[in-house]
């Protein structure tokens, strides 16, 4: 028995049970909420620390062994998946204290964004395809949700959009997964995996696996079916942007590197091949999109697309060392990408506005949010010496020992148009002066409780991504341990099963 | 049965996304309604069907005889009607809020948020 495999699915659906019963108390759903979260990422650190020792963790649902029950797997890419849940989840629950209005608490917020967490962290950690399927759903039934609090009109254009877009995933997920059992008869992934490393290699494999490729690929917000990212991800509250632009879409990402390594390896040519030019586009076209917004948020969202393009570059290339900087690039991205919402949200918080044209004065006022900015947004567009930079620097080094010249071409103008959006936001928000016509007495106002609820989360953000820029090499290891473990679909088989394949 | 079928679940395929490619809103929700539905058929057909072979185990005996039916598909089946039900009863709501929110149910005029 190893509970703590299935703890950290546990701690969000009780602390999201008990927040539903403290209806009434805003208070306690806080204090709940924010215990809840650190409870999970202490859990997740212990899940974290036991793959360490035990390469993988494996519990049977019910005791029912594998491949006829429910497995939860635990190897090293679930366990950092889910400390980085932990932490965001934390950094949430630590900013929604004052960024929540009383409006969106009273219709469920605390609730469903534990729900949200149970369904992320149990996407990250079953090892059946069709319960990847439930979780999934779990997942986003929160997320519509969240994403509509407030009601407002861009709200629910929004969510239309995005809820279009992902039941389309949800349901062409799910004719793969049938698809499948009728080829193998199984769902149990490792089992799924074994059985058609074993049989002969047909066409319909290749089928199902672009059936898959295109699923995941939408809810990971991938060329050519992103548009619903940009267009819902910038409507929801501050905090709940924040959460789905660290979390949401690396589930998706999470899955393809899973599916991909796991039970899909048989013809790299074709499946990795077509990854590849989807991570070009997908970095391509982000950062266009980017370049042509002036709003906060929009900008941000649109960056989210082209970050998602190196981390399926990482697992395109398909070879050691790129596969250590996707799952390195995903770890540095969830820290950043969050923080920079969660920065925006401060901003929104003194000034009144998303819009670039009416912001401004930020550095003047409030250096030291403005160094809080810097960090992040430097380090997304990969500057040395924060986290992006090596993140970068192993997905690029290991495109040109690949010799993937114009994927690697791509990937360095992403980069140098990346620094370019975020000077944009640095120009426009915190350098130039105030405009005339824009409110900025908040700009001002005094460090108070509720102020410093805010810039907790942003610090201990920024905190990590220096401390992954300066002192890598940790975490360079586990990325290091994850890849040797995605690229040896063996040893998963052989902890589940418990026969050598 | 398996022919027939095939060309049921492509029919609900092909009249799935016809309905979401509409412009009213109210077209989309049923092009999600008959794609959930068309994906659950797909799973039962390509699961393979069996007739008459309930997959029940006789008194005393530790296994089944012979063919019997697989009993999974249909698990997955109602479990992913249920998921489906529960998601549009959402977009049904959804819709209507949007309705009442932007006063057009014009797919075409909902691109605040796309520029």
């Amino acid at each position: 028995m190893s509970p703590e495999v299935a703890l950290p699915i546990i701690v969000p659906l009780m602390t999201g049970t008990l927040t539903l019963l403290a209806w009434r108390s805003n208070i306690l759903q806080k204090i709940l909420s924010v215990v809840g979260s650190i409870v999970l990422l202490i859990t997740s650190i212990w899940l974290l620390i036991s793959v360490q020792e035990q390469g993988h963790v494996v519990m049977y649902m019910g005791n029912w062994v594998a491949p006829y029950g429910i497995t939860l797997v635990a190897d090293m890419l679930s366990a950092i998946m889910v400390v980085l849940t932990g932490m965001m989840a934390v950094a949430i629950a630590l900013f929604s204290l004052s960024s929540a209005s009383a409006s969106h608490e009273r219709f469920g917020y605390y609730p469903l964004m534990h729900l949200l967490l149970a369904g992320v962290v149990g996407s990250f950690l079953t090892g059946d395809i069709f319960n990847l399927y439930v979780w999934f759903e779990v997942m986003l039934v929160a997320s519509f949700a969240l994403l509509i609090l407030g009601g407002e009109r861009a709200q629910m254009e929004g969510a239309v959009k995005y809820v279009t877009l992902n039941l389309l995933s949800s349901a062409i997920f799910l004719s793969a997964i049938g698809l499948l059992y009728g080829l193998v008869g199984t769902l149990n992934m490792a089992d799924i995996a074994l059985k058609l490393s074993q049989a002969e290699h047909t066409g319909l494999v290749d089928v199902i696996a672009v059936m898959f490729m295109v699923a995941f690929g939408i809810k990971a917000a991938a060329f050519p079916l992103f548009f619903w990212l940009p267009a819902s991800y910038h409507t929801g509250p501050v905090a709940v942007s924040a959460l789905f632009a660290g979390l949401l879409t690396k589930v998706g990402v999470y899955a393809l590197f899973r599916v991909f390594t796991l039970i899909f390896n048989q013809s790299p040519e074709f499946t990795h091949n077509l990854l590849l030019w989807v991570a070009a586009f997908t970095m391509i076209t982000g950062v266009l999109g980017a370049a042509a917004q002036f709003e906060f948020r929009r900008i941000l969202s649109f960056h989210i697309v082209s970050q998602i393009g190196y981390m399926l570059l990482g697992l395109a290339l398909y070879t050691p060392l790129a596969i250590i900087g996707g799952v390195f690039y995903i770890m540095h991205h969830i820290i950043v990408k969050t923080n920079l919402f969660l920065i925006s949200g401060i901003t929104h918080r003194l000034l009144g506005t998303y819009d670039l044209k009416k912001l401004g004065g930020v550095y003047k006022a409030r250096p030291f949010l403005s160094v809080m900015f810097l960090v992040p947004a430097l380090s997304l567009a990969g500057l040395p010496p924060l986290s992006g930079f090596f993140a970068k620097f192993i997905v690029i080094r290991a495109g040109v020992e690949a010799e993937a010249w114009v994927v690697t071409g791509v990937a360095l103008l992403v980069g140098l148009l990346t620094l370019y959006s975020m000077i944009k936001i640095w120009a426009e928000a915190f350098w130039k002066k105030l405009p005339d016509e824009t409110d900025g007495s908040g700009l001002n106002q005094a460090m108070t409780p509720s102020l410093a609820a805010l810039y907790l989360p942003v610090i201990i953000l920024a905190a990590c991504t220096l401390f992954i820029g300066l002192n890598g090499q940790p975490i360079y290891m586990m990325a290091e341990f994850s890849a040797q473990q995605l690229l040896n679909p063996a040893g998963y088989i052989e902890a589940v099963l418990g026969v050598k394949p | 049965m398996e022919p027939i079928m095939a060309i049921v679940v492509g029919c609900l395929y092909a009249a799935a996304i016809y309905m979401m490619l509409r412009r009213s809103i109210v077209k989309l929700v049923i092009g999600l309604m008959l794609l959930s539905n068309a994906a659950n058929l797909l799973i039962f057909t390509s699961a393979g069907m069996t007739r008459g072979a309930p997959p029940l185990i006789p008194v005393g005996a530790m296994q089944p005889e012979g063919m019997i039916a697989d009993p999974l598909p249909q698990a997955l089946i109602l479990t992913a009607i249920v998921i489906a039900f529960g998601v549009l009863a959402f977009a049904v709501v959804l819709i209507h809020r949007a309705y009442n929110i932007i006063h057009t149910d014009n797919l075409d005029q909902m691109k605040d948020t796309d520029t």
